[in-house]
């Protein structure tokens, strides 16, 4: 394998980089007034980068041809689609930041600053290298890329309290969960010699040794903390919280996709013959997810804390088609994650256009009772969104859980799939609870404030999608997560 | 009608008048929402005429791969005929009676209503397992809103337990959904009411059905939400919650438990048995006390639903025939006692029982209708009540004499606590001065209740109009539940036949040879 055809599979990688680095130039030189024109060229770049996707995706390439630089990186079906989305919803999460930079708060000049899309997109290019990776120095490559500009993101706003400490929690956990890894990959490749997947997975087979176990076990608890699956999504509701709100969002979205992606890889293709020794593990992590997810959302008045469980709650439910260990499942998994990265972007971007007349932003349910009496359009889009995230049909929140129980069945795991579904109803009490306190309750009337045009356009993008018109999207949705599925299991 | 897709066209016409009701006026909205259920309704009377009685069990059928993993089929028999008829019908007379008592945000009421109608007829068209599923649980978000927005003052209790009961009820036969397509290889439910599940399979996946239509039908003692939530929701709400969605659970055992399991259905039968028998006493007695009109009938409802579930697993002709015709006569009579009831509260603005009394004197009209409609939820003869619960009952004793006895007890208790309401409401003396002195029935009452009135009695005296599309299809439901039937302990002998009917009357008698 040459150069030539490596670089040409990382394109979209290298397209990253170079306008990265350059747009770091810009605003070097250009400071905070380029903040603009920079997250315009961000986007575009993402865009660029997304489009050199559609060939492959289109195609649905795998197997050999798809290793660049020998087994470093892995450029198949299964990570074009998981790059496809993390691009897509990088730039919702850029389209939706200037507008909210834009008013001054708590401290904080006006403006955003130039950095932030740059951190975005060295964020991205990180998560674009975790999917890609076949190799655990290539997978703790992007995750540290990718969490580096993660936690910068998160204290973006220098003067806010809130902003401060959700930056340290998540750095101080983070940095946590990155050495539980390390020390989990290290294990393991005392044990198999190499920390190249395919010789990895080779180095397991046959009995489990019990060091390895431990290998195994340290890698899942590291990525558990990354995609904040029970027990270790402690730091979630806090992160949330203080982080801006169009970083929340993001955090949501973006790299949850890319954590859940790596998450799939590495246990179905690492520890792929070895699926009795981790099953157990994501059943329970998936149920308690579930569970806790639904269980902790309820006290909670804070929109932004109440989304952060909702969002343990949708990794339970992905996890339920990791734990189904087959085809069927990732395919499921890969499907309900393209619906709830729709899903989380709008009920974000929704949370953003709750303004005051003075553009303060409302966070908490005291602030938007009766909002469908104020801003109807707003409160039924919302609404559309809490009743998709709870699963009701006929919106599509529905079908990710209809292919992720439909796998779980299949497989067998009948009784593990009526427990999860019947917790998946204490979700929904919250969900609901959106829609009584917006619709039931008497007006205060505190939100006021025109939102712009951004939000507008990504809200009712993903209120379409979520939409029963989105119904039309599952074929190609479908066809697409198979094709990625199949790739990932071709090494077997 | 060869290949025109007048199913989807029924669902298309509410769907796009309802979405036109969100941009549009309140006097508009109400309007709109007029003509959008007139014009279903048209298509519906369109359907029934077309309908071919002995043809194919499964006419206007349509299908289109628009979706993974699931069909859009829809297709319908001469059971789900009827039950499209009876909500297309009800609807515009909801619509009617939101005229004047909604005020508050009436382009959003009349939208959720007429989704209401689209996921109504999409539930009963639905040929594709899944496709139903969504139908069936998609009600829930309308309804939630209606009750919780438009609804009285405890509504926030009655919207949420309405929503979980259900939701949870339904959410484990989603699972045994996906065990049986999984099992059958088709989502298909033509297909699947042929198909033979193990039998052993066959209990776990009738109890997981079980769960959400006992439910929504409701049985005792899942029932508890029926009462707070017919309380809480606007007349219309009621209309439609008692009306048509009660209907939902009794079509779910008729299109998926008895056809699909039906040895399970014979092993558990004793269950619905046990339960039925419990509600009908129960219920009975319950309805019996209540001060608050509405809970009176909502109370009453779970009794003559009750009715319907042991007929319908009498396992044989009359039964299924039977639970069919109280479920069309409940549907219309319960609704038009809610609508009685909301004819009266729009005036005075309140259920309570006591407040009202010695109307028949300033509201004759008024009062007559009541009695109809009280009478017929007794099963008076010559109503539509009479006509279901006669063949519901003796459907059931011939599979066991005992659940006819005890099922037979809320016929009486029936006629008590409507007597009783009836007495209260209407004769007796005019205590309240404010009660005396409401006006009787304005031109939009007569409009809403008259209709009922008349298939009321069409339904009591010449019940073959109804029973005649769904004969074919009880008779194959019949066949198919033939292996599984128990064996009844009334063990009724044929005798020989009589040479002529019990009233015949002698031709060419001596009287006339006379003249």
């Amino acid at each position: 394998m040459d150069y030539a055809t490596s670089f040409a599979l990382i394109a979209p990688e290298l397209l990253l980089t170079a306008s990265g680095l350059i747009l770091l130039l810009v605003a070097a030189f250009g400071g905070d007034k380029m903040a603009r024109p920079i997250a315009v060229l961000a986007a575009a770049t993402l865009f660029g980068a997304g489009f050199m996707l559609v060939p492959g995706l289109h195609s649905g390439v795998m197997g050999l041809d798809t290793y660049a630089f020998g087994t470093l990186m892995r450029a198949d079906a299964f990570a074009l689609f998981a790059k496809a989305m993390i691009y897509l919803a990088a730039i919702g999460c850029l389209m939706i930041a200037p507008a909210y930079f834009a008013t001054a708060s708590n401290g904080n000049e006006s403006g955003m600053r130039a950095e932030y899309p740059i951190l975005v997109l060295f964020a991205v290019l990180g998560m674009s290298i975790m999917v890609s990776a076949s190799d655990f120095m290539t997978l703790y490559l992007g995750l540290e890329l990718n969490s580096l500009a993660a936690y910068v993101l998160a204290s973006v706003l220098r003067n806010d309290g809130r902003s401060s400490e959700a930056g340290l929690k998540y750095f101080v956990l983070g940095a946590l969960a990155s050495g539980i890894l390390l020390y989990g990959m290290s294990l393991l490749y005392g044990f198999s010699g190499s920390t190249e997947f395919g010789a990895v997975r080779a180095g397991l087979s046959g009995e489990l040794a019990t060091g390895a176990l431990f290998g195994l076990v340290f890698v899942l608890a590291g990525l558990a903390f990354k995609i904040a699956a029970v027990p270790f999504h402690m730091w979630t509701p806090d992160v949330y919280e203080g982080a801006p709100t169009p970083v929340t969002a993001f955090f949501a979205t973006a790299p949850k996709v890319a954590a859940v992606a790596l998450t799939a890889r590495v246990t179905l293709e690492v520890f792929g013959e070895q699926s009795d020794a981790w099953r157990q593990i994501v059943m329970f992590v998936a149920l308690a997810s579930i569970i806790v997810g639904a269980l902790g959302a309820i006290g909670q008045n804070n929109l932004k804390r109440l989304l952060a469980y909702s969002s343990i709650n949708n990794v339970g439910f992905i996890l339920l088609g990791l734990a189904v260990a087959n085809t069927a499942g990732a395919s499921a998994m890969m499907v309900y994650l393209f619906i709830y990265v729709a899903m989380s972007l709008g009920s974000f971007v929704a949370l953003l256009m709750l303004r005051g007349e003075d553009g303060t932003l409302f966070e908490t349910f005291d602030d938007i009772k009766g909002l469908a009496t104020t801003q109807p359009v707003i409160a039924w889009c919302l609404a559309a969104l809490m009743f998709s995230l709870a699963g009701i049909p006929p919106l599509l929140g529905f079908y990710g859980k209809f292919v992720i129980f439909q796998a779980t069945v299949e497989a067998g795991l009948v009784a593990f799939g009526a427990i999860a579904i019947a917790a998946s109803v204490i979700g929904a009490f919250y969900y609901i609870k959106f829609v009584k306190v917006m619709f039931f309750d008497d007006e205060v009337g505190l939100v006021k404030g025109k939102s712009d045009l951004s939000h507008w356009v990504v809200l009712i993008i993903t209120t379409l999608i979520i939409s029963p018109l989105g119904y039309l999207l599952t074929p190609s949705i479908t066809d697409l997560a198979n094709k990625a599925a199949e790739a990932l299991f071709l090494v077997g | 009608m060869d290949g025109f897709p007048i199913l989807s066209l029924m669902m298309l016409v509410p769907l796009a008048a309802g979405i036109g009701c969100f941009f549009v006026g309140a006097n508009a909205a109400r309007w709109l929402a007029l003509f959008g259920t007139l014009i279903t309704f048209v298509l519906g009377v369109l359907l029934w005429a077309n309908y071919e009685i002995g043809g194919p069990q499964w006419q206007f059928t349509e299908s289109a791969e628009l979706f993974a993993g699931f069909k859009y089929a829809l297709g319908i028999d001469g059971i789900a005929l009827m039950l499209i008829m009876l909500s297309v019908f009800l609807m515009p007379i909801c619509i009617m009676a939101s005229w004047t008592a909604i005020q508050k945000r009436v382009g959003e009421y009349m939208a959720a209503f007429l989704f209401m109608e689209v996921l109504m007829i999409g539930v009963f068209a639905a040929q594709d397992m899944f496709l139903f599923y969504i139908f069936f649980e998609a009600g829930l978000i309308p309804m939630y809103l209606i009750i919780g927005v438009w609804g009285g003052d405890n509504r926030i209790y009655a919207s949420y337990k309405f929503f979980l009961y259900t939701l949870l009820g339904s959410v484990l036969m989603l699972i045994a959904m996906f065990w049986m397509v999984a099992e059958a290889g088709t989502s298909d439910i033509p297909t699947l009411m042929q198909y033979d599940f193990p039998v052993g399979a066959q209990t776990w996946l009738w109890l997981a059905f079980f769960a959400s239509f006992a439910v929504k039908m409701p049985m005792w003692p899942v029932h508890t939400w029926l009462p707070d939530a017919h309380v809480q929701a606007p007349t219309a709400g009621s209309v439609i919650l008692a009306g048509v969605l009660l209907k939902l659970g009794g079509y779910g055992f008729i299109r998926f438990s008895l056809p699909m399991f039906p040895d399970a259905s014979a092993q558990l039968a004793w269950l619905v048995f046990a339960l039925s028998m419990v509600a009908v006493v129960y219920t009975s007695l319950v309805a019996l006390v209540q001060h608050d009109m509405k809970k009176l009938i909502a109370y009453s409802s779970v009794a003559h639903m009750a009715i319907v579930t042991v007929g319908l697993f009498a396992f044989n002709i009359q039964g299924l025939e039977g639970a069919m015709i109280v479920m069309l006569s409940h549907g219309l009579v319960s609704g038009a006692l809610f609508l009685c009831v909301g004819v009266i509260y729009d005036r005075l603005h309140t259920r309570e029982i006591d407040r009202y009394g010695g109307l028949s004197i300033n509201m004759p009209y008024y009062a007559l209708f009541f009695l109809l409609f009280t009478m017929a939820s007794i099963g008076l003869p010559g109503t539509s009540g009479f006509v279901g619960e006669f063949l519901s009952l003796a459907g059931i004793y011939q599979v066991s004499t005992w659940v006819a006895l005890i099922c037979t007890t809320g016929i009486i208790l029936g006629a008590g606590y409507m007597l009783y309401l009836y007495r209260r409401v209407a004769f007796g003396d005019q205590k309240n001065a404010d009660a005396a002195a409401m006006l009787d029935l304005d031109k939009r009452e007569w409009a809403m209740l008259a209709p009922i009135a008349a298939v009321v009695l069409w339904m009591g005296v010449y019940p073959e109009s109804f029973l005649a599309p769904m004969r074919a299809d009880i008779a194959t439901l019949d066949a198919r539940l033939a292996s599984a039937a128990p064996e009844g302990d009334s063990q009724l002998q044929a005798g020989p036949p009589r040479e002529a009917a019990a009233n015949a009357v002698p031709e060419h008698g001596e009287g006339e040879g006379a003249h």
